[in-house]
């Protein structure tokens, strides 16, 4: 097991760097700069302001100081946000963000695995279409259309809730939450319909029924322990979804979070935040992709005999 | 079987107050309970005396050298206060830190007597030497101030900021005493006191910024909560980026007893949407815009809370005239004259804005443009077929550059339908993402292409001054010996201001002769404002003194 750890470990580190370096000429190749700006800037001023950002360096020193700097644990100076740093700036969004995506998270695992299980106790009924069709409703609504409807009804015709904000007022969570988990849900729901199906046929169900368990036991016992295998090993990806692809909930709710800064450093051509931001977030979903391999092999031993015999 | 579907529905029945019940555990934490039930944020401000205030985008920053946005002017303008402020009703130059001034014959030397009641927000005075190290460091070179042509006007200070100087003293600025401040010109610039009180010329508190970096540091940390020093009616208390910024009276301001607000929240309001969804759920005063398709729906239901006034802003295209066939002024002109500008607005902008015959928007301050041409689609063939392309036939096809945005390509579509059907040429629509069009437009990589134009100032020289031969935004090729010579000579010395606009109006007239830009409309600004709200009289500049505001919730009770 500890072979596989670090065996895996080893192989995403030249994951991130390649993510990190590739981004680094990317967004100096795309077109425009951050000091473009609808009213010229004199050549005087905007090598002053090159200077102050050491964007009047070449390439490679540009590159190599920046590394320096990241290892001493510096992302640098925000191009947007003259003052304030990129280290202080994701961590001022990301607590948020994690919060949302957390909530959300618990949206889509509650509603996702009531829904699939219910489905896949009576499949090919009603009991299986409606939880079905409505996850297939989910998967296709986009927030930016789930957000704004669920704002209206509950916003603002009811008004049982807050239109906007994140912990500002009282309830103003609950809409941002289900409006991120909503997809999620969709996909849980799905997979756990699936990976019942599959269990619900085994033989050691029939045999844990005729042993007289109540069936309410052999379900939540045996079945779903099985049964919730592709669930568990999808929510490592989905949760770096989940804290990565916020950004529009997090602009429909005005949500200070981190997909906010990650959308907008790329149109600012905010090069210390885009950098900065992506590098984070790939190693976050790097990090989730390998706890979930880790919780998978745990769970099934059979992954984990092969790599104690070298990764064959 | 049967035995589950009897037991299971509990289970699942439970299990789903959880969800329900985790968000209401999680939320329980939230400190003041406004939203939905009790107060609105609105009725709860009109309590306490908190304007909330929509503000479009999140501001970059608060140092006055070196933010350049509308959302951070009207925070820093609030924080701090120049020599000079102006009066929202007329826009006309009224005291600031400056308590009175004197100007000489020539025009070319002004003499400041500041109060003596001005303070910083640490206790301190505002002295003239604040003013002094303030305008040295926005010239600094390494500070890369975009802004630093503000000062150019001032005698040397063009040559301290590129550099050719080094010694400060050489700059016309003075401070004779601690409340005297003297400032030589390099020629009589009539809206000198105008640009006074543009942040860029703010003072600011000097011990500050070097207990938190150099002169010349961009990137120190002194703007933010805690660290910030200002003068203005109001200080700085919180600030989270993308959520809220707050401001709160300043007991020590000089005028304070005339400040009635006890406090301002700014949001960033960048999705419009949002905006209208806050204002409606009673979280705002004041929307920083309104979405255009739902004017007509507030003009019926709440026309007193629409606010839609002339804003000093021209929406244009402009012409590469370096390019074939753009370079033939019977090109531009017939492009030009094809455009039924009533239509557009009254069918595309709601009737919101004015349609535009040139550049300068009217009645800034008094001037008037010219108008040289109408909509008149007979003489537009006839001169299209005198530059060689009758009836549009061998026009070459060519592009119309905007940047990505809804109300730009609705625009942008109509203008090609009308260049198409009047004049029988092909124009194909391109959209850019901001930063691309704004290099593109540089590097005159365009055929025709969108513009926009914000004043700094109320003169028609923050337009005008554009398109003096390569100055850095013209981008269009346009070059007139005579138009330079009105704008960056005989215009400057010209004290007596109704002769300064006749020189103005002949430069602008050079311009649209040339047909080098094609204007569209003059933009409005457009709020929704809270009926409890008072004092955010409109003007043209869309500025906001929040000295002025005050709240008065009886109105909303009504």
């Amino acid at each position: 097991m500890w072979r596989f750890i670090a065996l895996r470990t080893l192989q995403a580190i030249p994951v991130i760097f390649v993510v990190l370096t590739v981004t680094f000429f990317l967004v100096r190749a795309a077109p425009g700069g951050p000091f473009d700006d609808e009213k010229a800037v004199s050549p005087q001023v905007q090598a002053a302001l090159e200077a102050q950002y050491r964007l009047d360096l070449p390439m490679h020193e540009q590159y190599f100081a920046y590394l320096a700097d990241l290892f001493r644990g510096d992302m640098g100076p925000s191009f947007n946000y003259p003052g304030r740093s990129v280290d202080e700036l994701i961590f001022q969004g990301l607590p948020i963000t994690a919060e949302l995506g957390f909530y959300a998270m618990l949206v889509a695992i509650i509603i996702g695995v009531l829904a699939g299980v219910i489905a896949s106790l009576r499949p090919n009924t009603a009991q299986d279409y409606v939880p079905m069709s409505l996850a297939m409703v989910g998967i296709c609504m986009p927030s930016f259309l789930l957000g704004p409807l669920l704002v209206l009804v509950f916003g603002i015709w009811l008004d049982w809730l807050p239109v906007s904000g994140w912990g500002s007022s009282h309830g103003d969570k609950v809409l941002p939450s289900i409006t991120l988990g909503a997809m999620y849900a969709a996909y849980i729901a799905r997979l756990s319909r699936s990976g019942m199906l599959d269990v619900l046929s085994q033989d050691y169900l029939r045999t844990a029924r005729a042993k007289g368990l109540p069936e309410r036991v052999v379900i939540i016992k045996h079945a779903l322990r099985a049964g919730l295998l592709p669930v568990i090993s999808y929510l490592g990806p989905a949760f770096a979804g989940l804290l990565s692809g916020s950004f529009v909930v997090e602009t429909i709710f005005q949500i200070p979070g981190l997909g906010r800064f990650y959308v907008q450093a790329a149109f600012n051509r905010d090069y210390t935040m885009i950098l900065g931001t992506t590098t984070f977030l790939a190693t976050l979903i790097v990090v989730f992709n390998l706890l979930s391999d880790f919780l998978a092999a745990w769970l099934n031993p059979r992954l984990r005999y092969q790599f104690s015999k070298g990764g064959k | 079987m049967i035995k589950m579907t009897r037991n299971f529905p509990r289970t699942w029945r439970a299990a789903l107050g959880l969800p329900v019940l985790a968000l209401l555990v999680a939320c329980g934490g939230s400190e003041d309970s406004g939203g939905s039930g009790g107060l609105s944020r609105v009725e709860q401000g009109n309590r306490d005396g908190v304007l909330h205030f929509g503000n479009g985008i999140e501001p970059e920053g608060l140092d006055p050298h070196i933010v350049t946005g509308v959302s951070e002017n009207k925070i820093v303008s609030a924080l701090f206060e120049g020599l000079v402020s102006k009066s929202p009703e007329t826009l006309e130059p009224v005291p600031g830190v400056a308590e009175s001034w004197e100007i000489s014959d020539d025009g070319m030397r002004y003499t400041f007597n500041l109060r003596e009641d001005s303070l910083w927000s640490n206790g301190d005075t505002v002295t003239a030497h604040d003013f002094v190290w303030s305008w040295m460091r926005l010239l600094t070179p390494e500070l890369g101030a975009q802004y630093n042509y503000n000062l150019f006007p001032v005698e040397n200070a063009e040559r301290y900021a590129n550099g050719e100087i080094k010694d400060f003293n050489l700059v016309g600025v003075k401070a004779l005493d601690d409340f005297t401040l003297l400032v030589q010109l390099n020629s009589p610039t009539p809206y000198f006191l105008q640009l006074l009180d543009h942040y860029s010329t703010f003072p600011v508190h000097r011990p500050t910024i070097e207990e938190f970096g150099t002169i010349s540091d961009r990137l120190s940390p002194w703007a933010r909560p805690g660290n910030l020093v200002g003068n203005g009616p109001f200080t700085l208390t919180e600030w989270q980026i993308n959520s809220h910024l707050r401001v709160e009276k300043n007991p020590d301001y000089w005028d304070a007893d005339r400040v009635r607000l006890n406090a301002v929240m700014f949001y960033p309001t960048e999705n419009l949407v949002t905006e209208d969804r806050m204002y409606r759920d009673g979280q705002l005063h004041y929307t920083n815009e309104i979405l255009l398709d739902r004017i007509p729906g507030y003009r019926a239901d709440r026309p007193e809370e629409v606010s839609i006034e002339p804003w000093l802003g021209s929406y244009f295209y402009m012409f590469n005239t370096n390019r074939a066939p753009f370079d033939d002024v019977r090109v531009r002109k017939a492009l030009a004259m094809v455009i039924d500008r009533e239509l557009l607005v009254d069918s595309i902008l709601q009737g919101i804005v004015e349609p535009s015959y040139s550049l300068v928007p009217p009645d800034t301050l008094g001037y008037f443009p010219p108008k040289t041409f109408s909509y008149d689609p007979d003489q537009a063939r006839q001169l299209l077929a005198e530059a060689g392309y009758p009836d549009g036939e061998g026009f070459p096809a060519f592009d119309v550059l905007y940047n990505t945005h809804e109300d730009h390509r609705r625009l942008a579509v109509a203008l090609q339908q009308m260049w198409a059907s009047e004049l029988n040429i092909p124009a194909q629509l391109v959209n850019q993402e901001w930063k691309v069009y704004l290099e593109n437009q540089d590097n005159m990589n365009y055929d025709v292409s969108r513009r926009g134009w914000i004043g700094d100032y109320v003169d028609p020289n923050t337009f005008l001054d554009m398109y003096v031969t390569d100055g850095g935004n013209n981008k269009t090729g346009f070059s007139d010996p005579r138009y330079d010579e009105i704008i960056l000579n005989e215009a400057p010395r010209t004290l007596d201001r109704d002769a300064r606009y006749e020189l103005y109006r002949e430069a602008e007239t050079l311009l649209m002769e040339s047909m080098s830009i094609l204007p569209i409309y003059t933009y409005s600004t457009k709020h929704l404002i809270h009926p409890s709200a008072h004092g955010l009289t409109p003007n043209i500049m869309d500025y906001t003194n929040l000295r002025y505001v005050w709240l008065e919730p009886e109105v909303a009770a009504e």
